[in-house]
């Protein structure tokens, strides 16, 4: 759709000239101040903004977009970073120009914008209806209590359940998605030309993000508001944009109608990075391997509960049923994957057979039982299972040079010699595609994808039998992350290591797995192949997982769904109270689904 | 809440046994006698035994501690060995103006520290910030005794802005207060600035400036009182602080307040003011802190109180 097609009513202009756009960036430089010298961050960035339309500003990390979007805000953080060269004209006026006090009149009202990170975005001291009616008299001269009746009615457009009690809860009170949808009719209140969307669903979870896109676009058509989006994930673009403008280290790569980026890029870097997003099929490839291995891990009816205290003696009221009755195994050499939304209980599962967490039921690893074991037994385990966690940066210790941290594990278990286990980490480094002269370096010499590398290195040390990969690629950005993708299946065939991959992108699992198991609410819904799973799914659950997932292809027809507005059930109960076991019946092949075979609950 | 308050006031009454078994077995093994203080030098063996009889120090310690407990369960404190007044009511008469003197250096220490620690965030990494940094360590550091006569030099004799010393006005309890406050005010402006570089640095603040809110109203509406939550705990702990730098403060400024009754006592080894000072203390640190943790909920909606 081009943009002009997409001139509204209410923007008339003499018919055949272009509309006014509702933002122009002309040239626009941001350049940050280190060590006495300027250095460019975006250079020479263009494009005008038509009413009512969405332009999606996409690249990896270091790129600049959300950069872009704190410059047009007039946030950029002084004195380090300033725009240095260029315009952003508003109404032909120069943002950029502007002092203070007029852009301010100009931020939330003129142009608002929404954030990345709902749980920290909101100040968790005030509640939701004072920091609504604040954003509206900040620009509208009304009274206190039309200020919160127009926050009312903001909150229903936005479509949050029970609105009015909304109004005088706080931010913790909310789940994630509320809170963005609290951000969205925060920015929207005023009706503003323009709304930037700075990364706004990727801290959602998929079917919450599914909501809260369907949300902006049915905004955007009847307030007419014009969007730039910026994001790294393909599948957003090509969902929610006309226009993209793929950006690389500050630059742009290349700019466009959607349909004609994705359809047929120009630039390399644009091709590499449409290559990269894992995209979601129906579980066809390589079939999974011989079922009859002996299994490393074996999960029996695992329950992990934990408690809430409260009364006047602390007495347990409640229990969090955080994993219910959940069995599997995993076979050596085999991905298996967890798939779930947040609070689904598969992190949990992680850390019950790590030993982390106490759990009731039976789990073995590589033949001993966990639970009754001796601190040396323990120890002993360990060795045989290791954790590749989601943020590489918070689990390297910043003080120690890398070359230690891979060898920690050698030295915790007393396995060779000081130049054996040098010998070894170096071998390690060079496996995961690191270079040995970088040993003596400090985590934070390194890009986050090196980092995870390391990571996996040091996983890799004591020759485990499972390697626990929690959400270990999803902070990374795609072309990084189909790499580290690759390595993790190599390391695989290499050392017939088997994977329990926890993840909640679908796309992801898709590509890695062998056999996937869907939880939801701490119980298992589905299990089987990855052809089982993503060929057949079976429960609703399933189903809504996978129709929620992003599709990078333009062309694509999402089939209408109904728009959800509901919230998340709750795996807390009162003592003496339990979730209802779900009942898993195989459909044949081992494709384990809850409820009755064809239908589901 | 109530559950809350009653459990803390069980753990409270708790807290006060174990002081006062600790102070009267510290005085007990003491070298100093307070027979031999009540005496005097030139009483016979007879005399001192007599007194030492009458005063039950003849007894072992644990039927001491006994009847000092059973006392205090009967609202009791004993009486002064040497003035023989009640002890309750010598620190009830004493403790209206160490109260004074300690909510006047709270507001003092909080309303020179945090001021200054705001500024300072503001503007971090100036000049201003540098010489406020300075400045606080310099009070941090400063002892007390020392503050309280610098500050009567200049601003009582020099100056003659304030009374020398006395009591009752409140001109009296400016240069007190300041300097039992000027400690707590260096820690205040030191903690405030770095909450505050936390907080300005959060996406909320980013999410408030958005919305096209004003600087000031940004500091004072969105960034305080979500730097202060940090800060909050830390009044009840002062409390304690200040009953050590009450004892200065109060000989200093001649200020009629237990502070200096405690200090007699000490000289003359009188147990029963020492005991009565002590728990009263002992109270106000409890009872400091559960304030402290009771006040919070109403500025962080986050924590309830179970």
């Amino acid at each position: 759709m081009s943009a002009t097609a997409e001139l509204r009513s209410g923007a008339m202009t003499a018919p055949d000239a272009p509309p006014r756009p509702a933002l122009s960036v002309e040239g626009l430089t941001i350049s940050v101040r280190a060590e006495g010298r300027e250095r460019a961050l975006v250079r020479d960035l263009s494009f005008t903004l038509a009413p009512g339309e969405t332009i999606a500003i996409a690249g990896e990390s270091g790129s600049g977009k959300s950069l872009t979007s704190l410059a047009i805000m007039g946030l950029l953080p002084p004195p380090a970073l300033r725009v240095s060269a260029g315009a952003i004209r508003l109404d032909g006026e120069d943002l950029t120009r502007l002092p203070e006090g007029r852009m301010r009149a100009i931020r939330g009202n003129r142009i608002a914008m929404i954030f990345q990170e709902p749980m920290t975005s909101l100040n968790p001291v005030l509640s939701i209806g004072r920091q609504l009616s604040e954003a509206i008299r900040a620009h509208a001269p009304v009274s206190r209590t039309e200020a919160r009746r127009r926050a009312l009615e903001a909150l229903k457009a936005v479509r949050i359940s029970e609105p009015e009690r909304r109004l005088d809860q706080f931010p913790h009170e909310l789940s994630g998605g509320m809170r963005q949808r609290v951000m969205i009719a925060m920015a929207l209140a005023l009706r503003p030309d323009v709304l930037i969307a700075d990364e706004p669903t990727t801290a959602l979870d998929v079917t919450v993000q599914r909501e809260v896109l369907d949300l902006l676009r049915d905004l955007q058509r009847e307030m007419g508001t014009a969007i730039i989006l910026i994001t790294h994930d393909m599948g957003v673009v090509a969902e929610m944009a006309e226009r993209v403008i793929v950006m690389k280290q500050g630059q742009v790569v290349e700019t466009g109608p959607v349909a004609q980026i994705f359809a047929a890029p120009q630039q390399p870097y644009t091709r590499d990075l449409l290559a990269a997003v894992p995209r979601m099929g129906d579980g066809s490839g390589a079939p999974a391997p011989a079922a009859e291995t002996a299994p490393v891990a074996r999960l029996r009816d695992l329950c992990v509960r934990f408690d809430i205290r409260g009364g006047l003696l602390s007495r347990v009221t409640h229990r969090v049923h955080a994993v219910e009755g959940v069995s599997f195994d995993i076979r050596a050499g085999e991905t298996f994957s967890l798939v779930g939304e947040s609070g689904c209980g598969k992190s949990t599962i992680a850390k019950a057979l790590t030993g982390l967490v106490p759990h009731q039921g039976s789990i073995e690893v590589a033949g001993h039982r966990l639970g009754g074991l001796s601190p040396r037994e323990m120890k002993a385990l360990r060795r045989d299972v290791q954790i590749v966690f989601q943020d590489p940066m918070a689990a390297l210790d910043p003080r120690m040079r890398v070359g230690d941290l891979v060898g920690e594990p050698l030295l915790i278990h007393g396995i060779g010699t000081p130049e054996t286990r040098r010998a070894r980490v170096a071998t390690l480094f060079e496996r995961v595609g690191l270079a040995r002269d970088q040993l003596d370096r400090y985590p934070h010499e390194f890009s986050g994808g090196q980092r995870q590398r390391i990571c996996i290195a040091r996983a890799f040390a004591l020759q485990p039998k499972l390697i626990i990969a929690d959400e270990s690629v999803s902070a990374l950005d795609v072309s990084v992350q189909a790499r580290v993708l690759d390595l993790l299946a190599a390391l695989k065939r290499e050392f017939g290591i088997a994977y329990l991959f926890i993840s909640h992108d679908m796309a992801v699992v898709e590509n890695i797995s062998d056999r996937v198991a869907v939880m939801f609410m701490g119980q298992m819904v589905e299990m089987g192949t990855r052809a089982q799973i993503f060929g057949n799914p079976q429960h609703p659950y399933t189903r809504r997982l996978m129709a929620a997932v992003p599709v990078p292809d333009p062309g694509f027809e999402r089939p209408p769904l109904p728009r959800l507005a509901g919230e998340v059930p709750s795996p807390v109960y009162p003592l003496g109270k339990a979730p209802r076991r779900q009942i898993l019946r195989d459909i044949g092949g081992g494709h384990l689904v809850v409820g009755a075979a064809a239908e589901g609950r | 809440m109530l559950a809350y308050v009653f459990r803390r006031l069980v753990q409270s009454a708790l807290i006060l046994l174990g002081v006062s078994f600790i102070t009267f077995l510290l005085l007990y093994v003491l070298p100093a006698d307070p027979v031999r203080q009540i005496a005097g030098r030139s009483a016979t063996p007879e005399t001192v035994e007599n007194i030492r009889r009458q005063l039950g120090l003849d007894q072992p310690f644990i039927v001491q501690y006994g009847r000092y407990l059973a006392g205090l369960f009967h609202g009791d404190m004993g009486r002064s060995y040497l003035q023989k007044t009640e002890v309750a009511a010598l620190i009830m008469a004493r403790l209206p103006a160490t109260l004074l003197l300690m909510l006047g250096a709270i507001v003092a220490e909080l309303a020179i520290g945090l001021s200054l620690g705001v500024l300072a965030a503001v503007r971090r990494g100036g000049a201003l910030d540098q010489s406020l940094m300075i400045a606080s360590f310099v009070a941090v550091s400063a002892p007390q005794f020392v503050v309280g006569l610098l500050l009567l030099y200049v601003f009582a004799v020099k100056l003659g802005w304030f009374p020398i010393g006395g009591y009752g006005h409140l001109s009296n309890l400016v240069l007190p207060a300041m300097t039992l406050g000027i400690m707590g005010s260096g820690w205040y402006s030191r903690m405030m600035r770095s909450s505050m570089i936390d907080v300005l640095r959060s996406d909320y603040i980013r999410t408030a400036r958005a919305k096209g809110l004003g600087r000031a109203r940004v500091l004072a509406l969105h960034a305080m009182p979500n730097a202060i939550l940090p800060i909050i705990a830390m009044i009840g702990i002062d409390i304690g602080i200040f009953m050590s730098g009450i004892v200065v403060v109060e000989s200093v400024f001649g200020w009629p307040g237990i502070g200096q009754l405690a200090w007699q006592a000490i000289q003359r080894v009188d147990i029963p003011i020492i005991m009565g000072v002590t728990l009263v203390s002992a109270c106000a640190i409890v009872l400091g802190n559960l304030l402290a943790d009771l006040v919070t909920p109403f500025i962080d909606p986050r924590i309830k109180l179970r």
